[in-house]
């Protein structure tokens, strides 16, 4: 009872994270049409900031919101330099050109921080146990972590449901020549979320940051489950990859924990051990080719016609 | 009509020619590593020429090629291992098994289209490397050394380093020929016309699926071909030939040496291969100078480098 609840917490906070990467690719996917294989590198810059600004400033807080600040300057600026010049190309061009900027991203993180990770100190007020139920203690910084999170999607559904740039961005995933011809500054619109886009990938970098350590090619890992998410929620719906996070999230960390010992159950323990983590990153890869062969557009596709 | 050089012919003709003369170069001089430089790159070439064939000639974005790599290492790495040593039997099951994958997953993958099929590919290729991963019999993680390469009788020697160049350079000559006979039979035509517009031949009464899956199979047995060369040259097989930036890898040279175009995959990987090499040497910070370079043969040359040629040809 301990370990699940402990686990599915575990879950819940992962996948909350992986939200934040895939509502980032999922906005940029469904209204610029692009295909940002960097994205991963916005994350693993926002934790690269955070740990730099976060010893400079010695105060966390104030390192994250450097951090922050700084990745979504880094995004407006890789939007303004080179991915502006990429919409309305074909898809392979995306591929190939943003996996040129993970070549790049990753040298020049090299290049300025060395080829050793960084370390992100847990910060000392949140560096506590919490008892959530009578003998079930968990980290307070994990719980921070669902907590923030929770909350950004909030924002984040209010902003794109209730405000007028929130209407503009789903107009544009819908259709994007219309709201040109309305006369909205699509430029402008772009730059906004891509920049929004770049700002999330960067808080879950520096949130993930002290929990693992800061490395160069931390991105592309959860990168591809960051698009597993976005293929099965449906490209370009945030509802979408706010579930399809979540279950995720929970499958990834429970089939971690629980498979090992269902299987020894089935297999001699020897067999058992080595399947099992195999088996257990396989699982998200195989509910994504189910989703897929069952919707082949995904379980909310947005821009349904 | 006016017969005129064409330049992007005449640089297919060279780089045929530099790669038939490669080993004789490498004898004359005594540099033995530019040899096994060429070898490696043959054998990805043999890769991104599959990949051309579903991508360039049947429209299908395969982000999960490097699957096959890894297929057809293993089966000699496996068969090796298991001392059944015959290369005929080892190529054989590479190039089986790699049909059979190629199978499932493509009638699978082919339900989906545009990016929801470069992901379901990937999805597979990634699901292959777990697979890989998880064969503790066979190394798991740490990967399978192949202690002996694989075994064709008399008739050629693998372990003899000219001998096997040869070997890589001509299966990946007859497989270019091969696609070239494919692409231009009727076969090729109704694909082509498939890339154009799939609507159009469905309403003409082609059956479009049987077609895309046809060539994504033929892709998959000519990728593992190239597998089973490459677990030879290396001597050993591991996850990592599959993992997904080595997909990625297989992309970019196709499309760096012109999709859709037959010679173009062959000069993109020896560019990409032979850009990564040199400049590695220059500086350890090589990615700095190549990533930003991709992108900018991206924004500025269309249709990769055959692409550029056939511009410069028509001035």
């Amino acid at each position: 009872m301990l370990l699940v609840v402990e686990q599915f917490l575990n879950g819940l906070q992962f996948g909350l994270l992986l939200f934040l990467l895939a509502a980032g690719l999922t906005l940029v996917f469904g209204i610029m049409d692009l295909v940002n294989l960097a994205h991963g590198s916005l994350y693993m810059m926002g934790a690269y900031f955070a740990a730099t600004f976060v010893a400079w400033t010695g105060s966390f807080v104030l390192g994250a919101v450097m951090a922050l600040g700084a990745t979504l300057l880094l995004g407006i600026v890789l939007e303004f330099t080179a991915l502006r010049h990429l919409y309305g190309r074909d898809h392979l061009d995306h591929v190939l050109a943003t996996f040129g900027l993970i070549l790049f991203f990753n040298e020049a993180v090299r290049l300025i921080w060395g080829p050793a990770g960084l370390a992100l100190p847990l910060p000392s007020w949140l560096a506590f146990p919490v008892t959530i139920m009578p003998g079930i203690q968990y980290p307070a910084y994990r719980l921070a972590i669902i907590v923030v999170a929770l909350l950004v999607a909030l924002l984040l559904y209010l902003g794109v449901m209730r405000t007028r740039i929130g209407m503009l961005i789903r107009a544009g995933a819908s259709n994007r020549e219309m709201i040109g011809a309305l006369g909205i500054n699509i430029k402008l619109l772009y730059t906004l979320v891509f920049g929004l886009g770049a700002a999330l990938a960067g808080l879950a970098g520096l949130m993930q940051a002290p929990i693992l350590t800061v490395q160069i090619g931390m991105g592309e890992n959860i990168l591809i489950l960051a698009f597993v998410v976005i293929v099965i929620g449906g490209i370009g719906s945030i509802r979408g990859a706010f579930i399809a996070a979540i279950m995720i999230g929970l499958i990834d960390t429970m089939g971690r924990a629980f498979l090992p010992n269902l299987l020894r159950q089935v297999l001699n323990s020897a067999a058992a051990s080595t399947a099992a983590p195999a088996m257990s990153s396989m699982l998200i890869y195989l509910l994504m080719a189910i989703v897929l062969v069952a919707r082949p557009e995904g379980l909310f596709p947005a821009n349904r016609r | 009509m006016k017969s005129q050089l064409n330049v992007s012919t005449l640089v297919a003709v060279l780089v045929v020619a530099g790669l038939v003369l490669l080993p004789v170069y490498s004898n004359l001089t005594g540099n033995i590593f530019i040899l096994t430089l060429f070898t490696r790159i043959v054998i990805l070439a043999l890769a991104a020429v599959s990949l051309n064939l579903i991508m360039g000639y049947g429209g299908m974005m395969s982000f999960g090629h490097a699957a096959y790599l890894g297929i057809g290492g293993y089966a000699v790495g496996i068969l090796a291992q298991e001392g059944i040593g015959s290369g005929w039997a080892q190529f054989a099951v590479a190039i089986a098994v790699s049909a059979l994958y190629a199978l499932v997953i493509g009638a699978l993958s082919l339900r989906t289209r545009g990016v929801y099929f470069i992901m379901i590919t990937l999805a597979f290729a990634q699901m292959a490397y777990y697979v890989a991963s998880g064969l503790a019999r066979y190394g798991g993680d740490d990967g399978l050394t192949v202690y002996k390469r694989s075994d064709f009788g008399g008739l050629i020697n693998l372990g003899n380093r000219v001998q096997f160049y040869y070997l890589c350079l001509f299966c990946l000559l007859a497989v270019v020929v091969l696609i070239w006979r494919i692409v231009n039979s009727r076969f090729g035509l109704v694909l082509q016309g498939l890339r154009s517009n799939e609507q159009r031949m469905q309403a003409i009464g082609f059956p479009s699926k049987r077609y895309k899956l046809a060539c994504f199979v033929i892709a998959g047995m000519l990728c593992g071909l190239s597998g089973a060369l490459l677990a030879n040259n290396t001597d050993f097989v591991s996850p990592a030939v599959m993992y997904w930036t080595r997909s990625g890898d297989l992309m970019v040279m196709v499309i760096l040496g012109g999709m859709g175009t037959l010679m173009g995959p062959v000069v993109g990987s020896v560019v990409f291969l032979v850009l990564e090499e040199v400049l590695s040497q220059l500086t350890e910070y090589w990615a700095l100078i190549m990533g930003p370079l991709l992108l900018l043969i991206v924004l500025f040359g269309r249709g990769g480098i055959m692409g550029m040629l056939g511009r410069l040809n028509r001035g």
